[in-house]
């Protein structure tokens, strides 16, 4: 059987039995029937065959789709409310970023530690998966936490899960991606909070995200203009991330990793209120990977944030 | 009727059927009988069928194993590429209306003809067009973005026969929206005297509530897969992201016409049943008028569901929970009409024909099929099934069980009165018999595949899945020997068959009234409706029976 | 006064067949509608997501010209619907006119548009094109892509059209017309569809810059 390993899977489990158990009384029901009128009715017998009762009326047909939609509107009901706090990401979670490529995870933990096709998560630790695609659309599904959620090109997706039981998992690729869509399967390691301290402490550190943003930064000529001494008139990114912006149209939008991701992709799209839109594109100059970079070292460009970090 | 000639188009002397008005080829290609252009299509939609047949065989021989080594990765792709392809657009969705709707739709109103007969000869034109920009697009090396050519995969990423097979489906559309106004405008303008709304057989109103849902969904998918074609074509950058194209947009205007395609191929088969149970079990439809409007229902609420397709596809939770609540609705028409099959059959007099053992076949896997939709529609369970085997197994039952198990019992129902002679009754029930198991033994254990994880489109998987694997691909065989009988014992009846009489059945309905096979003009006299439909006996029956029918003649 | 129809399969009554011809035809504008909807709705989504942009590339549309077409198909809308009205009341001769001034008017529309592609090519505004003018930019390649798909689309309908109005002028030099008149009709219905798309694409592309 597949193993319930996360906080969610309890849930959706409940749910999914719980629709076997309706499906198999509906089944029983109607397959009975059928059964028995075959049986009773076939050709031959000597049956009753004259008008139907008066009670089946045109009010039993009433009565009979009134409670189908009852029951339908339950479940709905149940099922949604269930989603309902899936639907909130965790405040406080392990960030791990995800970049999906034709075929392969690419996966970064906060410190800066780099796994392909695999990931290694503590038990017990709500994690949160900030993924993107680099090029076609794909899916980070894991049967185990019941979890799934595609991964774009050019936008950012999340999801979260929280793992409870130590083992291995598989992780597949759930949105056809082309050739070896098939291979594109990776395995989830959950462990205990030591192991996993253990095991970040033996892999090969490369920079933290945001360090190796903040070199990335300089490097690729962003501090040129929003750098502290720059003096080419563009907005400061100190304490942008989480805050609202207001836009050369009046408009205001959040400042998020989306919002990040297309202002460093595609500068003139959303351009801030006061300044003139110089700023060249970023697309095909900055990968996916360092895109990521820049966008954790922005967000940690945040007084209260980096105090808690 | 007996005569001991054989062959299907010697007839008594003096006696004339549509199959005999013109015996050259010539005569068939450009017909603009409707009764000729459905056996043109049902001979190629079964060519269709057995080529689609084809790819299934081999993916199921592949996934006996779990490595891949029976076809490479691209191939595979190929093959289940070509298999959706094939069996959505060239099979499923003209295989009821464009073959039985086609040739029954206007006896069954008591028309001479569909109303624009030289429309509907086009339509056949462009599906065998269509036919073969695809089947072309096959032959030089196929296609390998999935039935539903997701962006951007299919627009920047596919290196195969994307273009070709894309303006295929974009001209098949237009076949079936031609098929969709010629039998709205049939029921509409061409019923005969004393054929009111109410009157009309639940088949024609399928076809109805099928053709409205053809108009008004096809032409969105041709503007999908244009601008797949535009963007691959010119290069105009529509859904990719790198210009800021959205690729999500692709679904959402794909989904608004493949998840009413759901119903254009499942509403067709509702109707087929209702006639073989009514007919079978010598009862009224229970609940005739809620069995009409839960059809019409169905067709409206289809346009408004599309977002369940999407629920892990990065929308906003709020458009998630609105489509969950919409598909939580739409199962209620369906259950509806499962009841009022099963009602039906109470103090019925049950005759266990084919036709019937698919008509009772069809009812079972439906429910099934729709119930394991309630599943899909919860968000939660959603997210963990969406992209496995459990979606393949829930649209299977759906559409084999479902539509195409209709199908069958439809053909066999119909078969004395289009080709004018019996089938071999032991062998017919003995294919739906083994079409049943076999297709259960099939796909029964992908929903088990489903549960457990195994992702959809693999071609290698992990080796724990092998079990249920090895169950669905044995299952398989049996489902092709299955399909492949029908083709032995029609064949036979064509040449040796049995004569049929008018109405071998005793059914009501007005196609039984005239010859079989009927005379080019369907009817010598144009027929007058005087009864409720289905008068299987003389005694009125709530709800919805005879004395709640309304008055509107036909002008 | 009308001349007596003549009748095809499988009518009997020369109304009941108009009657047929014009909702059938209804029919398949519904499908039209729905067509042209799906890229309304896409057009909508994008120019929402970036008003500045579209404004950016529809200021670089040719005004000119594309008024010029607005006023071209217009006035061959009103050609067609003399045509049609008087070869219902067997005005044969007004009726030839009607239908080729439409077909003059229809074809002058289609070489506009030839000399309009042939400036915007100039102009660099083929977004595919290696030196298009606005790389780079989100909304106005939008714009630039949606442009040339939808007028593209849109001269293939109107071609079709002329196909269909040539065949009334055809019918005419037969001598059948008058009592065909139906078919003048649904043409004239679907010329107008291709019209009435035209008159929503104008402000949509000509005046979203200005």
């Amino acid at each position: 059987m597949l193993p319930e390993a996360s906080t969610l899977a309890p849930a959706v489990d409940r749910i999914f039995w719980g629709l076997v158990g309706l499906s198999v009384v509906i089944m029983g029901v109607v397959g009975g029937l059928v059964l028995t009128f075959a049986i009773k009715y076939r050709r031959g017998t000597k049956a009753y065959r004259g008008p139907l009762p008066d009670i089946m009326s045109r009010e039993v047909e009433i009565g009979w789709t009134v409670a189908t939609l009852f029951v339908a509107l339950f479940i709905f009901w149940w099922a949604a409310a269930a989603q309902l706090p899936h639907f909130l990401l965790p405040k406080k979670a392990l960030e791990i970023h995800v970049v999906a490529k034709q075929w392969m995870w690419k996966v970064q933990h906060p410190e800066g530690v780099r796994e392909i096709d695999a990931l290694h998560v503590p038990v017990g630790v709500p994690v949160k998966l900030e993924m993107t695609s680099q090029d076609v659309i794909h899916s980070f599904g894991v049967p185990a936490f019941r979890i799934k959620q595609d991964v774009l090109p050019g936008r950012y997706t999340s999801t979260w899960f929280e793992a409870k039981e130590v083992g291995d998992y598989h992780l597949f690729c759930t949105e056809y991606c082309g050739t070896d869509h098939a291979r594109m399967t990776g395995t989830i390691t959950v462990m205990e909070p030591e192991a996993y301290a253990r095991w970040l402490a033996e892999q090969p550190h490369g920079e933290d995200l945001a360090g190796e943003g903040a070199q990335l930064f300089t490097a690729l000529g962003c501090s040129a203009c929003h750098g502290a001494q720059a003096r080419v008139p563009a907005p400061s990114l100190a304490n942008l991330y989480g805050s609202q912006v207001v836009l050369a149209d009046g408009s205001r939008v959040t400042a998020d990793e989306d919002y990040l991701r297309e202002s460093i992709e595609r500068p003139e799209a959303k351009v801030t209120a006061g300044y003139p839109s110089t700023m060249p594109s970023y697309q095909g100059i900055a990968s996916e990977e360092q895109v990521v970079a820049l966008v954790a070292y922005i967000k940690s460009q945040d007084g209260k944030r980096s105090q808690a970090r | 009727m007996r005569s001991d000639d054989t062959g299907l188009l010697a007839r008594e002397p003096g006696e004339t059927s549509y199959l005999t008005e013109g015996t050259t080829l010539r005569s068939w290609l450009l017909s603009t009988d409707h009764k000729r252009i459905a056996i043109l299509y049902a001979i190629s939609i079964t060519g269709f069928f057995f080529i689609g047949g084809a790819a299934a065989t081999m993916i199921r021989l592949e996934l006996f194993t779990p490595q891949g080594d029976f076809t490479t990765a691209d191939e595979y792709n190929r093959l289940f590429t070509l298999h959706g392809v094939i069996m959505v657009w060239f099979f499923l969705v003209p295989s009821i209306p464009a073959t039985l709707g086609n040739f029954l739709l206007p006896l069954m109103v008591g028309a001479k003809d569909v109303a624009f007969p030289r429309l509907n000869l086009m339509s056949w034109y462009l599906y065998i067009i269509a036919g073969i920009f695809t089947l072309t697009a096959l032959l030089l090396g196929g296609v390998d973005t999935g039935w539903t050519f997701y962006t951007p995969l299919s627009t920047l990423y596919s290196n195969s026969y994307v273009l070709l097979a894309a303006f295929g489906i974009f001209v098949v559309g237009f076949s079936s929206i031609a098929t969709g106004i010629n039998f709205i405008a049939t029921v509409h303008l061409l019923r005969t005297k004393g054929m009111t709304w109410m009157r009309l057989p639940l088949f024609a109103w399928a076809m109805y509530a099928t053709s409205l849902v053809m108009v008004l969904a096809t032409p969105v998918l041709a503007m999908a897969m244009l601008l797949i074609c535009a963007e691959r074509l010119f290069g105009l950058p529509i859904f990719d992201p790198r210009a800021g194209g959205d690729p999500v947009l692709f679904q959402h205007i794909f989904w608004f016409y493949s998840h009413p395609a759901v119903y254009i191929m499942i509403l067709p088969a509702m109707g087929v049943v209702s006639e073989i149970i009514a007919c079978e079990a010598r009862r009224r439809v229970f609940g005739y008028q809620f069995m009409v409007y839960a059809m019409l229902v169905i067709a409206v609420i289809g346009f408004l569901v599309w977002g369940h397709h999407m629920f892990v596809a990065g929308q906003s939770p709020f458009a998630s929970m609105i489509f969950s609540f919409l598909s939580f609705v739409i199962a209620v028409p369906s259950a509806i009409k499962v009841f009022n099959w099963t009602g039906t059959l109470y103090r019925g007099s049950i005759r266990f024909s084919a036709p019937m053992l698919y008509a009772l076949g069809f009812v079972g896997l439906f429910t099934l099929g729709g119930l394991t939709g309630l599943f899909l529609a919860s968000i939660p369970v959603d997210v963990h099934l969406s992209d496995t085997y459990f979606v393949v197994a829930h649209f299977h039952y759906i559409m084999v069980g479902g539509a195409v198990s209709a199908f069958f019992g439809g053909l066999h129902f119909w078969w004395p009165k289009i080709t004018g002679r019996m089938y071999s009754e032991s062998f017919a029930r003995f294919a739906a018999i083994t079409l049943f198991f076999g297709f259960n033994f099939t796909f029964f254990p992908q929903f088990i595949l489903g549960y457990l994880g195994m992702p959809r489109r693999y071609h290698e998987y992990p080796p724990e899945f092998q079990v249920w694997n090895v169950m669905s691909s044995t299952g398989a065989v049996v489902l092709a020997i299955g399909y492949l009988m029908p083709l032995g014992y029609f064949a036979y009846s064509l040449l040796n068959g049995k004569r049929a009489s008018d109405n071998p059945w005793e059914a009501t309905g007005l196609e039984w009234t005239t010859n079989s096979p009927p005379p080019k003009h369907n009817f010598l006299e144009p027929p007058v409706v005087l009864t409720e439909p289905y008068a299987y006996h003389d005694w009125d029956e709530a709800p919805g029976g005879a004395d709640e029918t309304t008055q509107d003649e036909p002008a | 006064m009308s001349a007596a129809p003549i009748l095809v399969e499988p009518f009997e009554e020369p109304e009941r067949q108009r009657e047929a011809m014009v909702f059938g035809l209804w029919l398949f504008l519904a499908t039209e509608i729905l067509f042209f909807g799906g890229f309304f709705f896409l057009y909508a989504v994008a120019r929402m997501q970036d008003p500045d942009g579209f404004a950016r590339g529809g200021a670089h549309a040719n005004l000119l010209l594309g008024t010029i077409n607005t006023i071209l198909l217009m006035t061959s809308s009103a050609t067609l619907t003399i045509a049609e009205r008087a070869a219902r009341d067997g005005w044969m001769r007004a009726a030839r006119w009607g239908i080729i001034f439409t077909l003059m008017l229809g074809t002058a529309f289609l070489v506009v548009k030839g000399f309009e592609y042939r400036e915007d090519l100039a102009e660099h505004l083929f977004p595919a094109a290696p030196d298009f003018s606005f790389a780079g930019e989100t909304g106005a390649t939008r714009f630039w892509s949606f442009y040339w798909f939808i007028t593209l689309v849109h001269a293939i309908h109107l071609t079709i059209g002329l196909g269909c109005v040539a065949r009334l002028l055809w019918l005419e030099r037969q001598g059948t017309l008058a009592r065909r008149w139906m078919v003048a009709e649904v043409t004239t219905l679907y010329w107008h569809l291709v019209d009435i798309v035209w008159l929503l694409l104008w402000p949509l592309l000509y005046l979203v810059g200005r």
